[in-house]
């Protein structure tokens, strides 16, 4: 195919689905002028709203960041009876409707729970319904690089006398760096627009438990659709400079790569 | 790579784009009139309604309706949410015929886009087809005797409410217990502290009146506020819960229009939820006829305080005064509990 015809399918598409619909979000935002944009995204309700959201998905993509390389390796370089099951079962929650998934968190950790964990309607709570979404994130980015290590090198170090931490710590982790900071970039932007899972489980308690998507759709309830895309705008904001932070990231792991 | 085939490649990207934009243009008009004129196939209802009278809809009225010579052969198209999502969808485009929701501000919005008629109250039952009141559910036997809103408070109790800021239909729940503590002789400020401690008490506030039964169901709380058609149709899922109707509630009252280009099936079947045999079977639904007369006292008995928003100016009024997301004497409450907690 022409390179042309598909860079042009290319940019109409993607301003068809996302560029569009995205500045008409900003112009919404703005549509009352900055200073109104302001009032709404700082006055206290939105702002413990926006600070549970970030607090939690900062929380969220730190344990992602451990546990998501940790369940890569152990699929990668561990045998078990049973690996493929596990292997599959990572992208389930992708594939659960999140409203389901709150339910079922629900069922597990709140005031009736089976295993006597009592976290529904705290702050626990979003943590746990956004650590279940999350969860295929970091994994799926880390496996494919472990994958593709050189077992080489680690045995060439080993041969060289270095230890364990030290093969881990100057081998391993800075060819993983790129795909742990990818998956931790994608978890964080999925974890604060997150609304689905957290619905049921999360309390809504405004001020106290409310996170930003639920805060977002009571402003869309009281017809505050101005306020609802200004709170969007600063969701938007963060995730870009999450993106442009990780960006950065993996550049300083390459050039460590050479 | 030579000089004319750059050429070539740019002048393709810039016919693709303005072929893009074209695509996209035949988009935006093929969508805008696919969505206005399609509600006039004169045998067609096109419902839009908040989600709790699904179930009274497509298993009682809409079958019913159907056996009626003006029903014959009509047929429905139904679509459920959240009230305040249905009547802004429908605002912005949804084709409905007839439209029933939870608060009247929902139908104000569609007079106010010129979807419904300026005189659409102008009838017998002011445009309201059901009515409900703000009932307190309990665990099974109410193990705390609860017998009223202020019951809440006195044995510190509990509560699950929804949001009333994601949840327009919570608001009735609020105005209840606002309400029954000016009826029980407390002035406006004392009334607004009650309502305050009872949201002090509420442990979780969730985003809509079913995801509430559901916690509660779940375990949260003590008592629930809901509409006591929410708690018959509970029961009548098999949820372990009963209910009480306190001495002082309010009135809920569900308005019901038709839209300016909807059919004349529409109007016949908004006629038929108001004639006795519509109203049975709203009352067999679980919800209170609007026809007095037709209300069953043995299962539906009038509280003796009863009171409807008629009591603080009507929906436009309350809406402003207590649930302005910012002004509004409920959002400044939930501020003084928030900032209270964080100290």
């Amino acid at each position: 195919m022409e390179a042309g015809l598909t860079k042009g399918l290319v940019v109409t598409y993607l301003s068809l689905i996302v560029l569009i619909p995205l500045a008409a979000i900003a112009a919404k935002a703005f549509s009352d002028g900055p200073g109104h944009f302001w009032d709404a995204v700082s006055q206290p309700q939105s702002v413990a709203a926006l600070k549970l959201t970030v607090i939690c998905s900062l929380v969220v993509v730190l344990i992602n960041a451990v546990m998501g390389t940790l369940i890569a390796w152990v699929l990668v370089r561990d045998e078990f009876p049973g690996k493929g099951i596990v292997n599959s079962v990572i992208d389930l929650p992708f594939a659960l409707p999140t409203i389901v998934a709150s339910l079922t968190l629900l069922t597990l950790y709140g005031n009736d729970s089976p295993i006597g964990i009592h976290a529904a309607y705290t702050k626990y709570a979003v943590i746990i319904a956004l650590l279940f979404v999350t969860l295929p994130f970091v994994v799926r980015a880390v496996q494919p690089l472990l994958l593709s290590l050189d077992r080489d090198m680690e045995s060439a170090a080993e041969s060289l006398g270095a230890g364990k931490l030290r093969i881990f710590t100057r081998i391993i982790f800075p060819n993983l760096l790129p795909g742990i900071a990818a998956g931790v970039a994608l978890a964080f932007a999925r974890a604060l627009g997150e609304f689905g899972a957290l619905v049921l489980i999360s309390g809504n308690v405004p001020y106290k438990t409310e996170a930003a998507s639920v805060f977002i759709r009571g402003q869309i309830e009281s017809d505050n659709v101005v306020g609802a895309a200004a709170v969007s705008v600063v969701l938007l904001v963060i995730s870009m400079v999450m993106l442009a932070f990780v960006n950065l990231v993996q550049k300083w792991g390459l050039r460590h790569d050479r | 790579m030579s000089v004319s085939s750059s050429k070539k490649t740019r002048r393709s990207i810039q016919a693709l784009l303005i072929l893009s934009l074209v695509a996209f243009g035949a988009i935006v008009v093929g969508c805008g009139s696919s969505s206005d004129g399609s509600s006039g196939d004169s045998g067609k209802v096109q419902l839009v309604a908040y989600s709790t009278p699904q179930s009274a809809y497509e298993e009682g009225l809409e079958p019913a309706f159907q056996e009626t010579p003006e029903g014959e052969g009509v047929k429905f198209s139904n679509s459920f949410g959240a009230s305040g999502d249905q009547s802004r969808a429908v605002e912005a485009g949804q084709p409905a015929g007839y439209v029933n929701f939870a608060l009247e501000t929902d139908v104000t919005r569609l007079v106010d886009s010129g979807q419904v008629a300026k005189d659409w109250q102008n009838n017998k039952y002011k445009g309201i087809v059901t009515n409900s009141v703000v009932s307190i559910v309990t665990r099974p036997g109410n193990p705390e005797g609860v017998k009223s809103f202020q019951d809440i408070i006195d044995k510190d109790l509990e509560v699950v409410t929804p949001n009333p800021f994601t949840s327009g239909g919570a608001r009735w729940n609020i105005m209840a217990i606002y309400g029954a503590a000016l009826n029980s002789g407390q002035s406006e400020k004392e009334a607004l502290d009650t309502v305050k401690q009872v949201l002090s008490q509420a442990p979780v506030q969730p985003a809509s009146a079913r995801d509430a039964l559901q916690a509660f169901v779940g375990g949260a709380g003590d008592v629930l506020i809901s509409y006591e058609n929410e708690a018959i149709a509970a029961q009548t899922a098999g949820e372990d819960v009963d209910y009480v109707i306190p001495d002082s509630t309010i009135l809920i009252e569900q308005p019901a229009a038709v839209t300016v280009d909807a059919p004349q099936s529409a109007t016949d079947f908004l006629n038929y939820l108001w004639s006795d045999a519509g109203q049975k079977i709203w009352g067999e639904q679980g919800y209170r006829p609007v026809n007095k007369s037709l209300v069953d006292e043995s299962k539906f008995p009038t509280p003796k305080d009863e009171f409807t928003i008629a009591k603080f100016g009507g929906w436009d009024k309350v809406a402003d005064e207590f649930f302005d997301d910012q002004s509004g004497k409920i959002a400044v409450i939930e501020k003084e509990l928030g900032v209270s907690t964080e100290k």
